[in-house]
């Protein structure tokens, strides 16, 4: 059934602005924030430690959201759903709790070079503490790795594999599946940024044999604060916790503590259940839609907006000529224009983009550009919006004073 | 659909072809300046003799408003004392916040091109960039 997503959405609703800006955080629908609201009204009490009705209550929901995610994901155990506050704090547990206690002095860790700073901050910051190398995987100038890229980046000395699914900046998708077979050849794990991926195509964690895979809630049309770590059960039961404290324990001692079961072990201190049930009401929403056809309306305002901007001189696109390698993602430069300036243009007509380095500098250092500004697409974006978008680009350059 | 000016003719200009952007050799303080989260980075080049600027100029890469804001800076403060470009800043910084008088906007001849960032919270880092870095150098001096 096709229709006006649009609807759905309160804040597009009352919004004029063409909001371009989803790879940075996505709109909430109504049925999200129902549903926290509904939780706060009806169920609201600490989950998992009461016996009275709303206690129980509360946990069911926040248990309940985490079968959700296990189904999202194609995960095999439901306890291997771990819920944190976003991306950036799941891969940051990675990186304290099963890099600290496993990398050792010589051990390399590949890393992507399209890496968001929080998949690579935490394992230079693992590198420093533990004596282990950074490796960087570089990609072709359309955000290719190449087989030979992995082959070789990827050998016996490799601990560790740090990747994006889908990069923030050229929007193009890596493969995943080739990586993590070729990690588990030379016994590493790999550990998979999901942010830009999960809200734009379905993920299958056992078909990628990932290890670990991020993401977070806001930017699937989730509430901010809510994130997923999954982890395989082998691999997350024998790592130490991250945080420790309330919530996370079996008994405690004077001297010592006994840590509680997984999930528990990694979920310190009182969750955010509300989150967590908001989580899955995004989920089942965009269960509702399909992504065969959240990916065939993103992919058809990607074309658009690439189409047009490609006739636009002294204006150019990063990453792959496909329309279907930038999963809604388009960042562009505008020659002799900061992006701060273009963002700011666009802005002026009511047009929402991101402008920057993306949290992505080594990327936009490797690729010559530094800045650039993107625009990102959900399936609730129109054809006119990128009509909008286009013409604003276009008129860029005359109004910083180039001439016609 | 164009509904706001900022960017003026005057900006535009010292944007497009800024008198003091260039390198200067026999600079006696040099300053880098930046903005971690935009990128703005400039090298301020000053030439400072008895307490008195001299010459001055500006290197690096930033948005429009950055650059502008350096150039026109620069155009101010070249000839004046230490004291007179630091409370040229001060003036500027007040007219950013949004505090200045219209007499004292007055004073700040072309820089005034710029008292809309006032309204502009996150270009606001931009503007002070070039006078921020004029207040780091000369302190030490």
């Amino acid at each position: 059934m096709k229709r006006d997503y649009r609807e759905d959405f309160p804040l597009l609703m009352q919004n004029e602005t063409a909001y371009l800006d989803n790879a940075a955080t996505a709109q909430r629908p109504a049925c999200v924030l129902e549903r926290e609201k509904a939780f706060y009204e009806t169920e609201n009490a600490n989950p998992m430690r009461g016996f009275y009705p709303l206690s129980l209550a509360a946990t069911e929901s926040y248990e309940e959201a985490r079968k959700t995610v296990r189904d999202f994901l194609n995960a095999a155990h439901t306890e291997e759903i771990i819920f944190t506050r976003n991306t950036t704090e799941s891969l940051n547990l990675v990186a304290y709790s099963y890099g600290l206690a496993n990398l050792k002095p010589g051990d390399e860790i590949a890393v992507s070079i399209m890496e968001h700073h929080s998949n690579l901050l935490p394992w230079q910051m693992a590198a420093r503490m533990t004596g282990a190398k950074l490796h960087f995987l570089e990609c072709e100038q359309d955000g290719t790795l190449t087989e030979e890229t992995l082959t070789k980046g990827i050998h016996e000395g490799t601990k560790l594999v740090a990747a994006a699914q889908v990069s923030n900046v050229l929007g193009c998708q890596n493969p995943i599946e080739e990586i993590c077979r070729r990690a588990h050849e030379v016994g590493a794990v790999v550990v998979v940024d999901a942010a830009q991926s999960a809200p734009h195509m379905p993920i299958d964690v056992q078909k990628l044999d990932a290890d670990f895979l991020a993401f977070s809630g806001h930017k699937l049309l989730g509430p901010m604060g809510i994130g997923v770590l999954y982890g395989k059960r082998e691999l997350l039961d024998a790592m130490p916790p991250f945080l420790t404290g309330g919530e996370m324990i079996e008994s405690v001692t004077r001297e010592g503590a006994v840590f509680a079961e997984l999930p528990h072990k990694f979920e310190a201190g009182t969750v955010n259940a509300a989150g967590a049930a908001g989580l899955a009401a995004a989920i089942e929403y965009i269960q509702g839609i399909g992504f065969p056809e959240i990916m065939e309306k993103e992919e058809a305002l990607t074309r658009q907006a690439m189409e047009g901007i490609a006739k636009i001189p002294h204006v150019k696109i990063l990453g792959s000529e496909r329309p279907e390698n930038h999963t809604g993602i388009v960042a562009f430069t505008v020659e002799g224009v900061h992006p701060h300036d273009v963002s700011e243009i666009l802005s002026s007509d009511g047009i929402d983009v991101r402008a920057g380095h993306h949290c992505a500098q080594p990327l936009l250092a490797y690729l010559g550009d530094n800045v650039a500004t993107r625009a990102s697409f959900m399936f609730y974006n129109t054809p006119e919006e990128v009509e909008k978008l286009v013409d604003s680009i276009a008129s860029i350059r005359r109004r910083m004073g180039y001439g016609e | 659909m164009e509904n706001r000016n900022f960017y003026n003719e005057i900006l535009t200009e010292h944007n497009m072809r800024p008198e003091f952007k260039h390198e200067l050799p026999d600079a006696n303080i040099v300053l880098e300046g930046k903005n971690p989260n935009c990128g703005d980075d400039i090298f301020l080049k000053l030439k400072v003799e008895d307490g008195v600027i001299t010459d001055g100029a500006f290197t690096g890469d930033g948005c429009a408003i950055s650059s502008a804001s350096a150039d026109i800076m620069l155009g101010m403060i070249i000839g004046k004392t230490k004291e007179e470009a630091l409370q040229l800043g001060e003036l500027f910084l007040k007219m950013i916040k949004g505090e200045a008088s219209d007499e004292e906007i007055d004073q700040l001849e072309e820089a005034s091109a710029l008292k809309d960032i006032a309204h502009m919270p996150a270009r606001v880092k931009c503007a002070v960039l070039g006078w921020h870095t004029l207040k780091e150098a000369l302190k030490d001096q």
